[in-house]
């Protein structure tokens, strides 16, 4: 221990830990991703605008990616992270191929990020993680993340900056809550049904133009990624650039 | 004289007792002393000496490029004859802001590509795209150590089938392309401008060589005008896809400045009638 120091202005400047400026290794680039199943298909979307504050980095960087097996996954939050969990994850189907010489199972693919995720619990990866494809019976699934890899299976998630703006409107018009069949005058629940292929894609165009509308991170550009048993497909369609 | 504050004694120990070595931050001065010695090992938390925007634009054949020659430490013009534009072997060049330590750090690890690539002497293998890439994997890698090389990159050039390549990597390991890219002060003075004339890929393959090259010396002599850290010698590089060129002119001056505006406005510097 220190002996007592009179106390003049000088000493009265006595710190325990020399000051720090840290470096934050993580930022927020925005963005926001939708992943819907249906009966026989899935669709996961995103915004094609990146970000860093208020500035607009690029109108056109993919974040929904097409990893093989009729998979399709995005990580949206912090893009270094994002590109990062994307390239580890190529890596590891790539070596369970060369190592089972089989298709990954959407189901293994989930507990595969799950680890992934979770390895770096003490450093996160900060992203929001869907994975979207077909299951074993060849229904519409999607898989949905958080940084340290917890995860669920859903019928659709909004994940990224505009998630709280989208997944209300989701759980309206996918799930049907608060929803009443007009038929019974408000004394039973709509009954859920599958949506179709083009009901879908209508209500990830709605989710997306308004979500443009309400969040400065949100916008330029939708890509949407349709898996079905054929394969994957593409689809963009432009949005608001203000 | 030793100028070290710490080395210019001290009272008495009988008087005042034993040193502090924490009064002011004093930090780990004293090795020997046992409690100072204990701090971590400290990682770069600042850029020293740095080196301000790169800009860059498409335009229908190819890619215009720029960088002022300038280093600053703090608000001191450190060095005056630097050049941040470098080329990668014939196919890419590199951009580099921030520090300039870390710059002159990618530079080596850069030309050990080079030297690598070069030992088969048919091919030149080594492409702007995997530039871009291994450059995104060291600033990844160096963030995630919480030891980042201070940078920000724009990478240029041509890929595997020689389309053009224009990419941009940070400190953080984010990566992202667009047809108008800066770094720096860049982002908020010369985007906006580059942006006006390319906003889109179809703007770009309609923008001239010599629009593009216009662009850029206006954007220059706006970063110029406006960023303090800024400097009026710069490198302009020009990449062409139809002949496979990439010029890089050195020396190129900022030109058509206005300095005189002061005076022509009412209120403004000298009183006027």
């Amino acid at each position: 221990m220190q002996k007592a120091i009179p106390s003049t202005e000088y000493a009265n400047e006595i710190r325990s830990e020399p000051i720090e400026h840290r470096f934050n290794p993580y930022s927020n680039n925005g963005g926001t991703i939708l992943g819907i199943a249906g009966e026989d298909f899935a669709v996961l979307a995103g915004d094609t605008r990146q970000t860093t504050g208020y500035s607009i980095n690029s109108r056109y960087e993919p974040k929904v990616f097409d990893v093989g097996d009729n998979l399709l996954l995005s990580a949206n939050g912090f893009a270094g992270d994002s590109t990062q969990l994307i390239k580890v994850f190529d890596n590891r189907l790539k070596w369970y191929h060369f190592n089972h010489d089989k298709k990954l199972a959407i189901s293994s693919a989930a507990r595969l990020i799950q680890h992934m995720l979770y390895g770096k619990r003490f450093f996160p990866y900060y992203v929001h993680t869907i994975l979207a494809g077909l299951d074993e019976d060849g229904k519409g699934a999607i898989y949905s993340f958080d940084p340290v890899g917890s995860y669920e299976r859903e019928q659709c998630r909004a994940g990224g900056s505009a998630a709280s703006l989208i997944m209300p409107f989701l759980d309206n018009q996918v799930n049907f809550k608060n929803q009443m069949d007009p038929e019974s005058n408000g004394t039973k629940k709509k009954e859920i049904r599958y949506l179709s292929l083009d009901e879908v894609i209508q209500l990830v165009r709605d989710a997306f133009s308004s979500a443009t509308e309400r969040h400065i991170e949100v916008g330029d550009g939708l890509e949407m990624l349709i898996v079905t048993k054929e394969g994957v497909r593409t689809e963009y369609f432009p949005l608001k650039r203000d | 004289m030793n100028h070290d504050p710490f080395h210019w004694g001290r009272p008495s120990q009988g008087t005042y007792g034993d040193y502090n070595y924490n009064i002011a931050h004093a930090s780990n001065v004293d090795k020997s002393n046992k409690s100072n010695s204990e701090f971590p090992k400290m990682h770069t938390q600042q850029p020293m000496i740095t080196g301000t925007s790169v800009i860059a634009i498409k335009y229908n054949d190819g890619i215009v490029m720029a960088a002022d020659n300038m280093g600053s430490y703090g608000s001191l013009l450190k060095l005056d004859d630097l050049q941040r534009i470098i080329p990668v072997g014939s196919n890419s060049v590199v951009g580099i802001s921030g520090d300039i330590s870390d710059f002159q750090y990618l530079e080596r690890l850069l030309d050990d590509l080079e030297v690598e690539d070069s030992y088969d002497m048919e091919n030149e293998n080594l492409k702007a795209n995997h530039l871009s890439e291994y450059l995104t994997r060291v600033m990844y890698n160096r963030r995630s150590k919480m030891n980042p090389l201070w940078n920000a990159i724009i990478v240029a050039g041509f890929d595997d089938n020689d389309e053009l390549v224009l990419k941009h990597v940070d400190l953080l390991g984010v990566a992202y392309s667009s047809p108008t890219l800066a770094t720096g002060f860049g982002n908020h003075l010369a985007i906006p401008l580059l942006r006006q004339k390319v906003e889109t890929e179809d703007d770009a393959a309609k923008l001239t060589k010599e629009e593009a090259i216009k662009t850029i010396k206006d954007c220059m002599k706006v970063l110029f005008y406006r960023d303090a850290r800024s400097w009026d010698k710069y490198s302009l590089c020009v990449i062409e896809k139809s002949t496979k060129s990439i010029k890089i002119e050195k020396d190129v001056k900022v030109e058509g400045m206005k300095w005189d505006f002061a005076q022509h406005i009412t209120g403004y510097g000298i009183p006027q009638q």
